[in-house]
C-alpha cells in the first residue's frame, strides 16, 4: 500500500437532469421514480437521525444532492445503494454498512460514497491505495499443526463477482439464470478431489434437503432485514444453488448474497489443507470463467469486488472453531484479538454465543492485505492463543506471550 | 438515451427472463402468459413503473392452496392503463368477471341507503366502513418516493386539518408520536405499524418507513384516517352498536369534504368511470369499501348453509381479528363481497339488509324454529 494507483478504467455515467430534458424518458434503478428529481433536495433526502450505520454516517444532504442525479449504465441509482441503511437503522453496538453495490460500476459512480464508506470500514484504506491479491498456498508458513485437541475444524470462505453481470441486489431473472449456468459448467469441469455435484434450490428432492441440512451445507431464503431490503431476495429460489465436491470439503453456493460464496473446509487444524485446496479450487475455477469470457470482477485497487462493501479485497474470512475455556474468561482475550487482527465469534457464526469454550476465530481484515497473509495471521494467531490456553492450565501467567499490535 | 433500468433486461430474450410461475397460485400467475410477458416487458409508465415492478409481489410469493391472492399491484394511475393487457383480466377475474368495458357507478349519498339505523343492539356489537383513496399526480406506495410520500403527508394534514364538527381532529405522525400517544392509540385500536405481510413488504411499500407515516383521528374517535400505508389513504369510519346508517352518513361526509379540499389544492382523487376509484391493489377498485359489522350469531355459526345463504347475500364472514381470523363466541366480522360494479350505497344496502335477515334467522334458531323459509335468492 502506499503507491499511486494507475488511473482505474473511466466507468460511463449517465447525467439524469441533462437526459430529463431530452423527450426521452429515463427513470432509476429498483427504486426508480422519474418524478424524484422534481422534489427538492431535502424533500427526498432520508431522515438519518436515528441512525446508526456506515451509510448513516457519510451521507450528507449535500452528497445526497451530488449524486441523486447519476445511475451506473445498468441504471442503479443512489437510492438503490442505500435503501437498506435506509430501511435498517442499524444497532447501537454494531456497526452496519448500510449499503450494497449494484453492479461493478456502482464502486466507480458513487465513489464519493463508497469510497468514504470503505475508508471507515477498512482501517483507513485510501481510494489511491492498491490491495494485492496472493493465492499461491506456498507462501503460507506452516499451518498444518494447529493442535487438534484444541483446534475442531478449518474454514475458508471468500465471494466472487462474475464480471458482465449485476449484482444481487439489482440483477435481473435471465441475469441471475446466465450466472447459475455458467457457474454449473465451471464447477463440473473440477477433476480429482474437485469433483462434485449441483443441487439447485428449486426442484431439489427432500432426501437432497436433508443431507444438505445435515452436512450444515444448505441455505435458504434470507430472514435478514438487512438482506432483504436490499433486493437480493426476488425471484426466491429461481436460479440458486449448492454445489459441493463429493468428499464435502470444497462447497459453492450459487446466487445468494454473492454471485458465488466459496468454502474450503474440514475437520480438525489443518488449515494449510483447506486453504490449499481453496486456492486451487478458486483458480480453477477462476481459468473457466475467464475462457468463456467472464472473468471476476475484481481491479488493483478494490480486488475483488463484491456486492457488500465489507467483503471488498480478499472476500475471505479463515477461522477456526477452537477451544480456549480459560483464555477466553481472561481479561487480556479481547486485546490480544484486536492485536493479532483477529475476531472471535459464537460457533453459530456473526451475532452467535460461544458454547462450551468453543469460539469461531478469523481474521478481521478483508483489504489491503493478501489471503496469505491473513491465512498466515490466523494460523499463527491461533498458535499463539493455544499456547496461552496451555499455559492457563498450568496455572502459569500469559503476560510475557502477549504479542504487540500487528 | 436507452432506458436503461429496464433497457439491460431487454438483451436477455423474453424466455429467460419470464418468471418460473408453476408453484404459484394467484391470480397474475394464472394469467400472465409468455407472450404477454414478451409483449408488455419493455414498457414502462411515464413515472417509469415497469412490469415487473408490478408483478414481483406475485412472484415472490407463490400463493396458497386456498386463499386466491392478486399477485400485482400498480405502481401509478398509470399502471391500470399502460399494463391493461395483464390487469384487466386479473381484475375480471378477481371481480366476478368485470368487463374491460364495464363502467362503474359511484354513489356517496347517504340519503340513498334504506333504513341501516336499526339493527338490534342485542347482536350487533359494532358497525364498520373503510375504504381508500389515491391522490392523483402522485405515485403509489410501492412506487413513490420520498419526497412525493412527504408531499401526500403534507397535503393530507392539510385536508384534515380543515375538517370541523364532528370530524374536527388531530395528526399523529409515526416518526415522532410520544410512548403515552402511542399507547393510547394502541388501547383505540387504531395504531398501525410496519407491515410484516411478505405480500406488502415484496412490492416496495414498506420502503423509507416510518417516514411520512401517520394516523389521523377526530376527537370523538369515530372517523380515522391512516396516511401512507397500503394506499395514500385509508379512510374509516366507525362506532359501537348497530347504527350503520349514522356511520355511513360520516364516513360519507367525511370523504366528500376531504374530496373538496384536495380538488382545491389541484390534487383530486384518482378516479375513472371505468375503475372507480383507483387503489394499489386490484382488488380494492371500485368503491374499495368495505362495509361491516361485528354481529353475534352462535347458531348461524354452526349451520351448515351458513357459507351459502352469505354467498347468496354477496356478503362474507371474517374472525374479528380481520381478514383470516377465526370467529371467537360466535362474533363473526360480516362485510360486503364486492368492491366494483356497485356503489358505495348498494354495497352497504347488502350488508344491512343481510345483517337484518341474519339476525332473524339467528333468533328463529334459538326458538329452534327452521329458517328454510327465509333463504334468500341469489342477489
Amino acid at each position: 500500500m502506499g503507491r499511486m494507483a494507475s488511473s482505474f478504467v473511466k466507468v460511463p455515467c449517465y447525467s439524469l437532469s441533462n437526459l430529463l430534458r431530452s423527450s426521452s424518458i429515463m427513470p432509476f434503478g429498483n427504486s426508480h421514480n422519474l418524478r424524484k428529481l422534481e422534489f427538492s433536495i431535502d424533500d427526498e433526502y432520508p431522515d438519518l437521525s436515528t441512525h446508526n450505520n456506515h451509510m448513516a454516517r457519510l451521507l450528507t444532504r449535500e452528497l445526497y444532492g451530488k449524486l441523486r442525479e447519476r445511475q451506473t449504465p445498468n441504471g442503479v441509482s443512489l437510492d438503490d445503494i442505500i435503501q437498506t441503511g435506509v430501511d435498517n437503522p442499524g444497532h447501537p453496538f454494531i456497526m452496519t454498512v448500510g449499503c450494497v453495490a449494484g453492479d461493478e460500476e456502482s464502486y466507480d459512480v458513487f465513489k464519493e460514497l463508497l469510497d468514504p464508506i470503505i475508508s471507515e470500514r477498512h482501517s483507513g484504506y485510501k481510494p489511491t491505495d492498491i490491495h494485492r491479491t496472493d493465492l499461491n498456498p506456498n507462501h503460507l508458513k506452516g499451518g498444518d499443526d494447529l493442535d487438534p485437541k484444541y483446534v475442531l475444524s478449518s474454514r475458508v470462505r471468500t465471494g466472487r463477482s462474475i464480471r458482465g453481470f449485476c449484482l444481487p441486489p439489482h440483477c435481473s431473472r435471465g441475469e441471475r439464470r446466465a450466472i447459475e449456468r455458467l457457474s454449473v459448467e465451471a464447477l463440473d469441469a473440477l477433476g480429482g478431489d474437485l469433483k462434485g455435484k449441483y443441487y439447485p434450490l428449486k426442484g431439489m428432492t427432500e432426501e437432497e434437503q436433508q443431507q444438505l441440512i445435515d452436512d450444515h451445507f444448505l441455505f435458504d431464503k434470507p430472514v435478514s432485514p438487512l438482506l432483504l431490503a436490499s433486493g437480493m431476495a426476488r425471484d426466491w429460489p429461481d436460479a440458486r444453488g449448492i454445489w459441493h465436491n463429493d468428499t464435502k470439503t470444497f462447497l459453492v453456493w450459487v446466487n445468494e448474497e454473492d454471485h458465488l460464496r466459496v468454502i474450503s473446509m474440514q475437520k480438525g487444524g489443518n488449515m494449510r489443507e483447506v486453504f490449499t485446496r481453496f486456492c486451487k479450487g478458486l483458480q480453477e475455477i477462476e481459468v473457466i470463467f475467464k475462457e468463456k469470457g467472464h472473468p471476476f470482477m475484481w481491479n488493483e485497487h478494490l480486488g475483488y469486488v463484491l456486492t457488500c462493501p465489507s467483503n471488498l479485497g480478499t472476500g475471505l474470512r479463515a477461522g477456526v472453531h477452537v477451544m480456549l475455556p480459560l483464555l477466553s474468561k481472561h481479561e487480556q482475550f479481547g486485546p490480544v484479538l484486536k492485536r493479532l487482527r483477529l475476531q472471535k465469534r459464537g460457533t453459530g457464526g456473526v451475532d452467535t454465543a460461544a458454547v462450551g469454550g468453543v469460539f469461531d476465530i478469523s481474521n478481521a481484515d478483508r483489504l489491503g492485505y493478501s489471503e496469505v497473509k491473513l491465512a498466515q495471521m490466523v494460523v499463527d494467531g491461533v498458535k499463539l492463543l493455544i499456547e496461552m490456553e496451555k499455559q492457563l492450565e498450568k496455572g502459569k501467567s500469559i503476560d510475557h506471550l502477549i504479542p504487540q499490535q500487528k | 438515451m436507452p432506458f436503461t433500468h429496464n433497457e439491460f433486461k431487454l438483451k436477455y430474450k423474453a424466455e429467460e427472463e419470464f418468471p418460473d410461475l408453476s408453484a404459484h397460485n394467484n391470480h397474475m400467475a394464472k394469467i400472465l402468459t409468455l407472450d404477454m410477458y414478451r409483449n408488455l416487458r419493455d414498457k414502462h409508465t411515464p413515472s417509469g413503473v415497469t412490469l415487473d415492478d408490478i408483478i414481483q409481489t406475485g412472484i415472490d410469493n407463490p400463493g396458497h392452496p386456498f386463499i386466491m391472492t392478486v399477485g400485482c399491484v400498480a405502481g401509478d394511475e398509470e399502471s391500470y392503463e399502460v399494463f391493461k393487457e395483464l390487469l384487466d383480466p386479473v381484475i375480471s377475474d378477481r371481480h366476478g368477471g368485470y368487463k374491460a368495458t364495464d363502467k362503474h357507478k359511484t354513489d356517496l349519498n347517504p340519503a340513498n341507503l334504506k333504513g341501516g339505523d336499526d339493527m338490534d343492539p342485542n347482536y350487533v356489537i359494532s358497525s364498520r366502513v373503510r375504504t381508500g383513496r389515491s391522490i392523483k399526480g402522485f405515485c403509489s406506495p410501492p412506487h413513490c418516493s420520498r419526497g412525493e410520500r412527504r408531499g401526500i403527508e403534507k397535503l393530507s394534514i392539510e385536508a384534515l386539518g380543515k375538517l370541523s364538527g364532528d370530524l374536527k381532529g388531530k395528526y399523529y405522525d409515526l416518526k415522532s408520536m410520544s410512548d403515552a400517544e402511542q399507547q393510547q392509540l394502541i388501547d383505540d385500536h387504531f395504531l398501525f405499524d410496519k407491515p410484516v405481510s411478505p405480500l406488502l413488504l415484496a412490492s416496495g411499500m414498506g420502503r423509507d418507513w416510518p417516514d411520512a407515516r401517520g394516523i389521523w383521528h377526530n376527537d370523538t374517535k369515530t372517523f380515522l384516517v391512516w396516511v401512507n400505508e397500503e394506499d395514500h389513504l385509508r379512510v374509516i369510519s366507525m362506532q359501537k352498536g348497530g347504527n350503520m346508517k349514522e356511520v355511513f352518513n360520516r364516513f360519507c361526509l367525511g370523504l366528500q369534504k376531504i374530496e373538496e379540499i384536495f380538488k382545491e389544492k389541484g390534487h383530486p382523487f384518482m378516479w375513472t368511470e371505468h375503475l372507480g376509484y383507483v387503489l394499489t391493489c386490484p382488488s380494492n377498485l371500485g368503491t374499495g369499501l368495505r362495509g361491516g359489522v361485528h354481529v353475534k350469531l352462535p347458531h348461524m355459526a354452526k349451520h351448515p348453509k351458513l357459507e351459502e345463504i352469505l354467498g347468496r347475500l354477496r356478503l362474507q364472514k371474517r374472525g374479528t381479528g380481520g381478514v383470516d381470523t377465526a370467529a371467537v363466541g360466535g362474533v363473526y366480522d360480516v362485510s360486503n363481497l364486492d368492491r366494483i360494479g356497485s356503489s358505495e350505497v348498494q354495497q352497504v344496502q347488502m350488508v344491512v339488509d343481510g345483517v337484518k335477515l341474519l339476525i332473524e334467522m339467528e333468533k328463529c334458531l334459538e326458538k329452534n324454529q327452521p329458517i328454510d323459509s327465509l333463504i334468500p335468492a341469489q342477489k
